[in-house]
């Protein structure tokens, strides 16, 4: 399925979807904006170009699976499979909402196409890990693709997950970072610094890239030397703006986990609206 | 009586299991000799996985392997399996009530000389109290193989707990056991005594001792304490007069607070539980330990004739 969308394509979509991340964090009055912006290229590019998957058949046994690892930016993936139609965009505004589908942190049992329940972080690239040994066993070739956060491999399961990962030559799994330098209490520098992230997972075995996590191109050039990469799983370091897209949220720690008011909300969607243009 | 401990039962089952079924795969964190998952890995290396000492990652690599379709029995000690991955277990097993096997070994006092850090005795009440969670808990080999294979066939997580300790062989191979039901060991009328585990042995030890001195006791093995044989328990509150828990476990959140639950919402009735009191243990031979901790025939036997 990967081939012959344009980038202009491409980024029709992820402004659709920021825009969805907006209204849809709006109408729950909770949730998070920053770490959902950020993310947006990355998903774009998977669920639109590179997975091989099938919105009609969410559980298709030779799928590409995704794992959000880092789960609190559960409406980047709802709007993502919303707009590949694992269900229907209206429920968007389900959001956080008593008796939605759509929980603050992805349910894998409620939503079409959520591959792993998380929001505890760290315990996403396990799942993965488990999920890549059955595809080998199987004698099946699809790949798993995971997004953590740079906040998130603060947590030590992400690096027992990475030795396994590493011991086990996994190569078929491929781990986004998606690395905006923000977490709740500042700086992720400054509260915890995780670096340096390239020698750490090198050091564990993994093959890493560094790449612009906005930029198309960038994104499936990495992809493609994953793709090359053989008897260890990848580690693709993007750089990225934390809310990107909106002014007054790049770059603010404030922006990690609350909603915007009527005022912000108009502001932030008026801006999305230019980009595109 | 022949003695055999329940994890040897269990690392038997699984090579059953896997001569039966594809899918089954085995996980373990560096225990797998102590675990015995070593027997399905000699007769299945392509599905056996170790993953070192590492717990929280052994328990999200088996839910991976569950939402693909496996079914995954993850073992390390019980101390480990819900003390070290608990949240493991909450969030990727449980939650999303994926297909995955806890066998989780050398649980309770009866680890024996390697000390409190491994004796796992509030292990019942972690699993207990999660949501989407079977709790079995065997009272001797041949009922720990039968749940094992019983757990294959169960869709949803399981917690198999087992012993390190040789244990009397209670049940001959025709036993029929069923998940979520209890089994009448020993038919009485005074008084009832709820055990699982490795105090089933000690509880019909006292109530042949009880016999000689004129009082009647019933024995059942609640060995499935979740779901929990509530019927069972009912029936037995109001067919005798009192009744008596055993386990090797705290007495807060194990089988005696699931009965004391169960009479006070339903039949309140007299009952005094029999475990481990809100303590840690120690270093020691296990029948040690079990004797100065209160687990033995004769503690229940003292607790039976406290309430008659």
């Amino acid at each position: 399925m990967s081939g012959n969308v344009e980038f202009g394509e491409l980024r029709r979509i992820s402004g659709q979807i920021r825009r969805d991340i907006i209204t849809m964090l709006a109408e729950a009055s909770s949730g998070h904006p920053g770490g959902s912006l950020s993310a947006v290229e990355i998903l774009t590019a998977l669920y639109f170009q590179e997975m091989k998957i099938d919105p009609a058949n969410p559980s298709w046994p030779a799928r590409d699976r995704f794992i959000l690892s880092k789960g609190h930016g559960a409406p980047v993936l709802y709007a993502t499979l919303a707009e590949k139609g694992f269900f229907p965009r209206e429920e968007l505004l389900t959001l956080r909402k008593i008796n939605s589908r759509l929980q603050g942190h992805p349910d894998m049992k409620k939503v079409p196409g959520v591959e792993m329940s998380t929001g505890s972080l760290g315990q996403g690239l396990s799942a993965a890990v488990g999920m890549a040994l059955a595809g080998r066993l199987d004698n099946r070739d699809y790949r798993v693709f995971v997004l953590l956060g740079d906040g998130e491999v603060q947590e030590g399961q992400v690096w027992e997950a990475a030795m396994a990962a590493a011991h086990y030559r996994l190569d078929r799994m491929i781990a986004f970072l998606d690395h905006n330098g923000l977490q709740i209490d500042g700086k992720t520098s400054e509260v915890m610094s995780p670096e340096p992230l390239d020698e750490k997972f090198k050091a564990f075995g993994w093959h890493v890239e560094r790449i612009n996590g906005h930029s198309f191109p960038e994104i499936f050039a990495a992809l493609e030397k994953a793709d090359e990469v053989k008897d260890k799983p990848t580690m693709i370091i993007a750089e990225t703006v934390k809310g990107k897209g909106v002014s007054f949220m790049e770059n603010q720690v404030e922006w990690h986990g609350s909603a915007p008011n009527e005022e912000q909300t108009k502001q932030a969607l008026a801006e999305l609206e230019q980009e595109v243009l | 009586m022949e003695k055999i401990a329940t994890r040897n039962a269990y690392g038997k089952a699984l090579v059953e299991l896997g001569k039966v079924n594809e899918n089954i795969v085995v996980l373990d964190a560096d225990l797998a000799k102590s675990t015995k998952t070593i027997d399905f890995k000699k007769s299945f290396p392509g599905r056996f996985f170790d993953m070192g000492i590492a717990e929280q990652n052994l328990m999200g690599t088996a839910a991976g392997f569950a939402a693909a379709g496996k079914i995954p029995f993850a073992s390390t000690f019980a101390i480990f399996a819900t003390g070290r991955a608990f949240e493991q277990i909450r969030n990727s097993i449980a939650y999303p009530r994926l297909n995955v096997k806890i066998g989780a070994t050398h649980a309770g006092l009866t680890v024996g000389e390697d000390g409190a850090s491994h004796q796992a005795v509030m292990d019942l009440a972690l699993m207990r109290a999660m949501p989407n969670m079977t709790v079995f808990v065997p009272a001797d080999a041949t009922e720990a193989g039968k749940m094992t294979m019983a757990a294959a066939e169960i869709e949803g997580p399981v917690y198999l707990r087992l012993g390190r300790s040789n244990v009397p062989v209670l049940y001959s191979e025709d036993y029929n056991f069923v998940p979520g039901k209890a089994s009448v060991l020993r038919q009485g009328k005074d008084v009832a005594i709820l055990a699982c585990g490795i105090m089933v042995a000690e509880a019909l030890a006292a109530a042949e001792e009880l016999e000689k001195e004129g009082i009647s006791a019933r024995v059942l093995n609640i060995s499935t304490l979740k779901p929990l044989d509530t019927e069972a328990i009912l029936k037995a509150a109001r067919e005798t007069k009192a009744l008596v828990t055993a386990e090797e476990h705290s007495i807060i959140g194990g089988l005696g607070s699931a009965v004391a639950e169960v009479l006070a919402e339903n039949e309140p009735t007299p009952l005094v539980r029999v475990g481990v009191k809100d303590t840690f243990g120690e270093s020691g031979k296990a029948p040690e330990l079990l004797e100065k901790y209160g687990l033995t025939a004769g503690h229940i036997k003292a607790a039976v004739l406290a309430l008659t």
